[in-house]
């Protein structure tokens, strides 16, 4: 059987001034191939105007077991949030 | 529907130990909160596969269901019907494509998929092994078959899953225009010449039955339903699909002037629904086993297209093998 | 093209050979889809040919409104027989393997790429506008297939037996992309078509930048006569029409 070629996962940036958002993967023999087949699947109706490639292998993920560990102990810094705060109706601009 | 063959096959056996239990039962909880499931998350190895099943089955359909329509590209009739089957053909490959994507993300490879495919071990829709046989078929599938998948695909869009929830927002978006073109494709024949209405006719009637199997077996029958419910891989039962696609459609078929052939259906005042004369479901399953007018076309349409392009696929790993150099960087910033 | 006919008729006709090749060559693109390589490549393919009829639209409705018979696209399109074509015949050569409909549109992006980059100074000023949209279309075109003639060229010995043989098949139709006719200079002269010579040049240019990258030899120059921008044109157009015009012929005078 034939093997897939390299599996890319794709990145579009919609408009200037906006990040690169994921919009899903492809197959290409090479980066220059990926982007062409990024274009032609994933900006037909000119949802970007700037296109990443990244082989898949290449990304490396936080581990869902340690989400706990990485992500929780954020939870109770609400004095981070501006909401925290309270001050006075009469202040303005602030 | 693209995946209806699901509902006719066994399941696999479920957990025993009582450490799999709790972790079955936290990730029953997650699913009842609505959570979506990402492809790193714990996942049960049931609900892995049946989603596989599921969106290879779509993916496939997708694929296959290029054939048809993609049968009339070339004697499209005008230079604007023309590019609207293009563009309409070329998305249900796209689709296809996110499926893929969507699939791979679960741990399969999309070659894996396509192997099955192409060997005969995979299903897809019913739908796609009949014959397109005159232009206005063109215009039936758009309506009701686009239709009919536009109606079981935008629950989907609240699949549990991320990965197949995010295709399908995508596919949805996309599909919006498929069902319109088809209508008004439907709608220029109607009020067309006699030929044209009678083409019209003679497509209605062959597609309609074919439409209301796609949403699979009746309730009743389906194995799957209840557990793919209860993981929200499948949101909305075979039959209350199929109903709603009844009651949006005659409508729209009368507005056509086409008469539906189905000489016991009528209008049930208690119910507020129309009632429609058996489905064939004998037909149904021979249809899915292979054995529909088109089943060995289709597959041996894909087989070829695989094969004849195999050098293709390798030529071009090749040159990216001498010439690692040449891939350009993507632009980044 | 004789001299006898009015500055009408022939800057329709120009505008026709361009209209043709981009019609003719997109329906055979468009064969492609559910059949190609790989999934990514259908939709490639596609969207090259969804160009290719936007071309075709646009510059066959200027050619209806220039011929001032009341044609719109479709009529021209789908009424005019074979000998009534100006398309290159190249445009019109069947697919065949994957390697033979590269090279057909290596040859073919190449050519319009260059006319399309001169025809946005063209003095016909609809024709101008045209061509600047086409010229960003035929810059992708020539991206996507001038990469693939590398790959193949420079792949798998496999590949590049074909890609060599394809090359020699169709470069017997590279003649009249490059030698100017009587039409041409005329449109030439007058500021609607581009310089002959100038496009000839960059073609070649093109060409051999390509084949030298993809290790293919640019065959010697084959004299080919049979001009399809003349309106003779190979088996293969009569075939390709059959099947494009057949139920506009079915069924006249019907709206679609
Ligand atoms: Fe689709
Ligand atoms: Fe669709």
């Amino acid at each position: 059987m034939t093997e897939d070629w390299v599996l890319y996962e794709v990145f579009i940036r919609a408009r200037a001034g906006l990040e690169h958002k994921h919009v899903g993967s492809l197959h290409a023999a090479d980066a220059r191939m990926a982007i062409e087949h990024a274009r032609d699947i994933y900006t037909r109706r000119q949802e970007g105007v700037s296109i990443w490639v990244v082989r898949s292998n290449d990304i490396h993920a936080a581990d869902p077991a340690e989400a706990a560990a990485l992500f929780d102990p954020a939870g109770d810094k609400i004095y981070r949030h501006p909401t925290f705060y309270s001050i006075p109706e009469e202040v303005k601009n602030i | 529907m693209y995946t209806q063959a699901l509902d006719a096959q066994p399941g696999a056996a479920g957990a025993d130990d009582a450490e799999q239990q709790a972790r079955l039962a936290r990730f029953q909880e997650r699913i009842d909160r609505d959570e979506k499931i990402e492809p790193t998350d714990w996942m049960p190895e049931q609900y892995r596969h049946m989603l596989i099943r599921q969106i290879a089955q779509h993916a496939h359909s997708e694929i296959v269901g290029m054939l048809p329509e993609g049968n009339w590209i070339t004697r499209a009739p005008s230079l604007r019907r023309k590019v609207v089957l293009i563009a309409k053909v070329q998305d249900e490959g796209g689709h296809g494509l996110y499926l893929y994507s969507a699939a791979e993300t679960l741990g399969v490879t999309r070659a894996a998929l396509i192997e099955q495919l192409l060997a005969g071990q995979a299903r897809y829709s019913s739908i796609f092994n009949y014959p397109t046989l005159t232009w206005a078929d063109i215009g039936a599938i758009g309506w009701l078959v686009d239709g009919a998948a536009i109606m079981n695909q935008i629950p989907l869009c609240r699949c549990s899953y991320g990965p197949y929830a995010r295709a399908m927002v995508r596919i949805c978006k996309e599909e919006s225009f498929h069902q319109r073109q088809g209508y008004e494709l439907m709608l220029t024949l109607a009020r067309g010449s006699a030929a044209q209405r009678a083409m019209a006719q003679d497509a209605f009637a062959r597609w309609w039955r074919p439409a209301l199997m796609m949403f699979g077996p009746s309730d009743a029958h389906s194995v799957h339903t209840a557990q793919s419910m209860r993981w929200k891989i499948k949101r909305f039962s075979n039959d209350e699909l199929r109903q709603k696609f009844i009651d949006a459609t005659v409508p729209q078929a009368h507005f056509l002037g086409l008469s539906i052939p189905d000489p016991e259906l009528r209008w049930d005042a208690a119910s507020q629904h129309f009632q429609t004369g058996p489905i064939d479901w004998g037909e149904f399953e021979a249809v899915l086993r292979g054995d529909g007018p088109c089943n060995r076309e289709r597959l041996a349409a894909r087989r070829e297209a695989h094969e004849a392009g195999a050098w293709v696929r390798a030529a071009a790993v090749a040159y990216a093998e001498k010439h690692p150099e040449h891939a350009p960087a993507a632009s980044v910033g | 093209m004789n001299g006898a006919c009015t500055a009408a008729e022939a800057h329709c006709e120009y505008v026709l050979r361009l209209a043709d090749t981009s019609l003719v060559a997109g329906q055979r693109l468009a064969e492609w889809l559910g059949h190609g390589p790989t999934l990514e490549e259908d939709l490639a393919l596609a969207n090259i040919a969804l160009d290719l009829f936007g071309q075709a639209r646009l510059l066959l409705t200027l050619a209806g409104r220039i011929e001032g018979c009341a044609r719109d696209e479709d009529a021209l399109a789908f009424g005019r027989d074979a000998a009534e074509f100006r398309n290159v015949a190249l445009a019109e050569q069947p697919n065949g393997d994957f390697a033979q409909t590269i090279v057909r549109q290596v040859m073919l992006d190449a050519w319009q790429l260059e006319t399309y980059s001169s025809l946005v100074a063209s003095a016909d000023t609809e024709l101008a506008a045209i061509a600047q949209k086409a010229v960003k279309e035929c810059r992708y075109h020539w991206r996507y297939s001038s990469g693939w003639l590398v790959r193949l060229g420079d792949g798998t010995g496999e590949s590049h037996r074909r890609a060599s043989a394809a090359l020699q098949a169709l470069w017997r139709f590279t003649d009249e992309l490059r030698v100017a006719d009587e039409l041409d200079a005329r449109m030439a002269a007058c500021g609607i078509g581009p310089e002959p010579a100038v496009v000839n040049a960059r073609w070649q240019e093109r060409l051999a930048g390509v084949l030298e990258a993809a290790r293919l030899t640019v065959p010697a120059h084959q004299h080919y006569p049979w001009h399809g921008k003349r309106g003779v044109h190979t088996e293969a157009l009569t075939h390709l029409l059959a099947t494009l015009q057949y139920l506009p012929r079915l069924y006249p005078g019907v709206s679609w």
